[in-house]
């Protein structure tokens, strides 16, 4: 393996050792064991666009390895705003380290990067491409949280067109037999170009209370303000889209939400007491998958 | 007047290109950009077939195609054939194949994607289907279908 592009890119026992080493590397995460795993190593975290919980995770995980960071967390910092073309750049940044991490607001700036850097290029999210490593820890997650991937019914809820996190998360179950509900207003729907490469097993809907009861697992992804011109069809359309511990009375009790943060109001304060809330265990498992990955792209004991 | 001015003459060096599905030749002229070449150029539109019915076929004098310009015409119509044509007879003959990537010759149709906004970077597109057409952005994985095609 070299680069993480898409979640397309890693093989099925590629993830799964992933995710069995991120298991193990859950108290080295914590802090409760030490590793040198990638001592004398470098990340660079190469954000032109700004992200908190994807590029603290990374550096983080880099962090707790025993490695170093380098990086920028805003475009603004950067020579991209003289002119600098993405190719200069990763020619210039796989000079000085031995991974790179890229957040770019372009779709296919990671493929691109890919292409040109020597070191492995993570994709940290490529505008409404893919996030692939976002897959890899909600894949985790919906591990620990359920027992298994294998055969689950998942709901997917939200901004299912411009979301990429619903992108690479599609594609990935896909892998394990699951049956997949898209719940989305009919304006954010999911992308010809995700069903296109699914397996029968999926189907789309407007509204959830239908599918709501099948569900061991639902996804809901936060619906932005910017895809609506008129102000008004965003508070309509974000409304019919929010969970509240009163909409989820009719799911089952082992149902667990996620939600790759930040959340706005698409789910309510009142379901983080209930016992579905499994989004902040989530947000943690960014730290343990990706210190797996990195020790996987470097060569870590 | 003579029935032989009528029709088109034989050229004795250039391309000529045949069994274009009727009514993409003057696309396909487009693209070639021969206009302001200085070369002679004939189209002829909706020609009798025994093959296709009708079919269109471009001669160009004094010119070959490039690499670039076979793809094109493979894109929109594959059931082409491409004539090299020295001192009157046929010196080559090949049909059109779309190739499993091409490059540089369409753009995707994404414009958030790299391959638009990157100076300097050259579309890529993977051939998914040939029937009916359909390629895939190399980049941002956005799907082209032949109709959407935006050659460069």
């Amino acid at each position: 393996m070299d680069h993480v592009v898409t979640i397309q890119d890693l093989a099925d026992d590629e993830i799964a050792s992933i995710l069995d080493r991120a298991r193990e590397l859950l108290p080295v995460a914590r802090g409760e064991e030490r590793s040198d795993a990638l001592v004398g190593k470098l990340l660079a975290t190469c954000f032109f666009e700004p992200s908190t919980r994807t590029r603290l995770s990374f550096e983080t995980a880099m962090h707790r390895l025993g490695g170093n960071v380098i990086g920028f967390a805003d475009s603004r910092t950067t020579s991209h705003l003289k002119g600098e073309t993405l190719a200069d750049a990763v020619r210039m940044v796989a000079g000085y380290a031995d991974v790179i991490v890229l957040r770019h607001p372009q779709e296919g700036s990671a493929r691109l990067a890919a292409e040109i850097s020597d070191v492995p290029v993570i994709n940290g999210g490529d505008g409404a491409g893919q996030h692939p490593t976002q897959t890899l820890l909600d894949l985790f997650t919906i591990r620990e949280v359920l027992g298994k991937l294998e055969g689950l019914t998942v709901g997917l809820l939200g901004d299912l067109r411009y979301g990429r996190t619903v992108h690479s998360l599609a594609a990935a179950l896909a892998r394990y037999d699951t049956t997949m509900h898209f719940i989305a207003p009919e304006s954010l729907a999911m992308p010809r170009r995700v069903t296109a490469g699914l397996p029968d097993g999926w189907s789309a809907h407007t509204a959830l209370d239908g599918v709501l009861p099948e569900l061991d697992l639902l996804y809901v992804t936060r619906i932005q303000k910017e895809r609506f011109p008129d102000p008004e069809d965003y508070v309509r359309v974000a409304g019919a889209y929010t969970i509240s511990a009163e909409t989820l009375r009719d799911a089952k009790p082992e149902l667990r939400v996620l939600h790759p943060l930040p959340r706005v109001g698409e789910i309510a304060t009142d379901v983080d007491e209930t016992d579905h809330a499994a989004y902040f265990r989530q947000a943690f498992n960014g730290v343990p998958v990706r210190m797996a990955l990195l020790e996987m792209l470097l060569g870590g004991d | 007047m003579p029935d032989n001015l009528l029709k088109v003459q034989p050229i004795r060096n250039g391309t000529v290109i045949d069994h274009l599905y009727a009514g993409t030749g003057l696309k396909i002229l487009d693209i070639l950009d021969v206009a302001g070449t200085g070369n002679t150029v004939s189209l002829l539109i909706n020609v009798p077939s025994s093959k296709q019915g009708r079919k269109d076929i471009i001669k160009i004098e004094d010119r070959e195609l490039t690499e670039s310009e076979t793809e094109r015409i493979a894109l929109l119509s594959p059931g082409a054939h491409v004539n090299i044509i020295r001192n009157y007879s046929v010196a080559e003959k090949t049909a059109v194949e779309i190739p499993e990537e091409v490059a540089g010759v369409a753009r995707c149709p994404n414009t958030n994607c790299i391959s638009n906004n990157e100076r300097g970077a050259t579309s890529r597109l993977l051939l998914r289907s040939r029937e009916p057409l359909q390629l895939a952005c190399a980049y941002c994985a956005r799907l082209v279908a032949g109709e959407e095609l935006q050659f460069l």
